[in-house]
């Protein structure tokens, strides 16, 4: 925190937004990692809890805007604060999406199940979980730190989970080819996929948040480009 | 002048801002005591320019060597220089009468004469000669008006004492009547700090209208208000001036700690 305001209910109200903001982070990061877990695991109470957890980000978020707004309101921000403020915002939807994508990857895990899983495309997703995590946990460090240092290694690291979650779209294809029967499973491991390459995207957001708030501008160069698999396509049966 | 250059001229004249007012290693002194310090500032023609910074810092000090009103004050000693139109206004021929015509000032309190409307525009123009005949006054009276913003909610009583308006009006009566004269340049000292919000958003919006035809240095206590009104902001501390530069950024990511914690509110 930078120095004292004159009025000090104004440092208050920042640092309940700062609060709430690393209280969401917490709530957002365990969801994901329960959430993963009970695919893993088949633990379909765990996926239940993780499913009525996404409330409490819901109200996170919603406390986070109204007294955003009622700040701007109140004591106008300027420069540095008012980065502050517009950042938390941005940083809450972000963590609320995280939260959303938490809550459907638990949902599925019952369907998942209806099957045997493939223990190896199991451990991919699972790989993939925790490099997304990896990133939110330490995008929320660089949120607390305000490091646009760490925020832009942060941001670069995100092409590593592209990666990971195009090889998996690969291998999920190739099983649901091999047996029919692995259809189900495999779009909601897809799907499951997908929601994790995209949490990194989250973190990704927060990521440059973070770095605009503490510098005032927009991090340099082109975003690490998308995942490839929006071209993708099947190998025909037999071949290779 | 070939075509290329007729462009780069034009190029030039786009980029580079006609610098209205120089203020060149400028110091202040009321007696012993150093007001300003080395200050080096420009004002850009057709753009208003705020000057900030916690009481005493120097703002109004600033302004007043930029019409030769600290001359008024016997104490006070300006050295450096300061130049309109690349003219160093403090040099031995100059009238400061003439200038204060081409350089007019609006105070913090409306400070209207005590007697009409009317007569309260026509005061400045006709101690310059620039008006005589009825019409003309008539003229400059109804033009002034208009330009202020005025003119429908006074026309029907130009007789009345100006002292009669409500503040907001006086205000902007004050205005009229530092237009009346056909400025270059207008200083304003904390224009709205008597004024309700209403009064204080119809002369920013003034302000902001002003600024196609003349050139406007306002101080202010306001940082929202330097934040709405002006384009560029000059940040001055303990007599120096800290950091001048685009509004839009001395308000989302100035340079220099002290602006950042002035305008956050940490301090002054
Ligand atoms: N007429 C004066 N006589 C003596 N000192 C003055 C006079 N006017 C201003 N000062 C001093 O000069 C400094 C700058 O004042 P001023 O320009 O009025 O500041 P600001 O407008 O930023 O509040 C202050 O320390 C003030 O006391
Ligand atoms: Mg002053």
């Amino acid at each position: 925190m930078p120095e004292a305001h004159t009025v000090s209910a104004y440092d208050d109200d920042l640092r309940f937004l700062a609060r709430r903001l690393s209280e969401m982070g917490g709530i957002a990061e365990r969801m994901v990692a329960d959430a993963v877990a009970a695919l893993v695991n088949a633990d379909t109470a765990s996926a239940q809890r993780v499913i009525s957890e996404d409330l409490l980000l819901d109200d996170g978020e919603r406390e986070i805007y109204d007294k955003a707004v009622l700040v701007i309101a109140r004591r106008q921000p300027m420069a540095s604060d008012l980065r502050e403020i517009i950042g938390a915002i941005r940083i809450a939807s972000d963590l609320e999406r995280v939260g959303d994508l938490g809550k459907n990857i638990a949902k599925r895990v019952i369907a998942v199940h209806t099957m045997a899983q493939p223990r190896k495309l199991v451990r991919g997703l699972e790989h993939l979980a925790e490099l997304a995590l990896t990133q939110l946990k330490e995008v929320l460090d660089a949120f607390a730190s305000r490091s646009p240092s760490l925020a832009t290694s942060i941001r670069e690291r995100d092409e590593e989970i592209d990666a990971i979650y195009t090889s998996l779209f690969r291998e999920l294809l190739t099983y649901m080819m091999e047996d029919p029967r692995n259809i189900t499973a495999c779009t909601h491991l897809l799907f499951c996929a997908k929601n994790i390459e995209r949490i990194g995207d989250h973190a990704t957001n927060i990521a440059e948040t973070v770095y605009y708030v503490a510098t005032g501008e927009q991090p340099e160069g082109d975003r690490p480009k998308d995942d490839d698999t929006a071209s993708m396509i099947a190998p025909a049966p037999g071949a290779a | 002048m070939s075509e290329a250059a007729t462009q780069d001229a034009v190029n030039a004249s786009v980029e580079q801002p006609v610098i209205k007012m120089r203020g060149t290693g400028v110091n202040v002194f009321y007696g012993d005591k150093q007001a300003l310090f080395d200050v080096d500032l420009d004002v850009r023609q057709h753009s208003v320019t705020a000057l900030i910074g916690p009481s005493g810092c120097g703002k109004s000090t600033f302004l007043r060597c930029l019409n030769r009103m600290n001359d008024t004050i016997d104490i006070c000693k300006v050295t450096g220089e300061i130049t309109l139109d690349s003219e160093n206004i403090y040099a031995p021929m100059i009238d400061v009468v003439e200038l204060r015509a081409r350089v007019g000032m609006v105070f913090q309190k409306p400070n209207p004469f005590p007697k009409s409307i009317y007569e309260n525009i026509v005061y400045g123009p006709r101690i310059h000669g620039q008006v005589s005949t009825r019409a003309e006054m008539d003229e400059i009276v109804e033009k002034s008006l208009i330009k202020a913003g005025l003119f429908n909610e006074v026309k029907d009583r130009l007789q009345e004492p100006g002292t009669g308006l409500s503040g907001g009006q006086q205000q902007r009566l004050c205005i009229a009547r530092a237009i009346a004269v056909s400025p270059e340049v207008i200083l304003m000292d904390e224009p709205c700090s008597a004024l309700d919000p209403i009064a204080t958003a119809k002369v920013e919006e003034l302000i902001d209208e002003l600024r196609v035809n003349y050139t406007i240095v306002i101080v202010t206590h306001s940082m929202q208000q330097a934040a709405r009104v002006s384009q560029r902001t000059a940040m001055f501390h303990l007599g120096k001036l800290i950091e001048e530069g685009p509004t839009d950024k001395m308000f989302t990511k100035p340079d220099h700690k002290l602006t950042q914690d002035y305008i956050t509110g940490r301090f002054g």
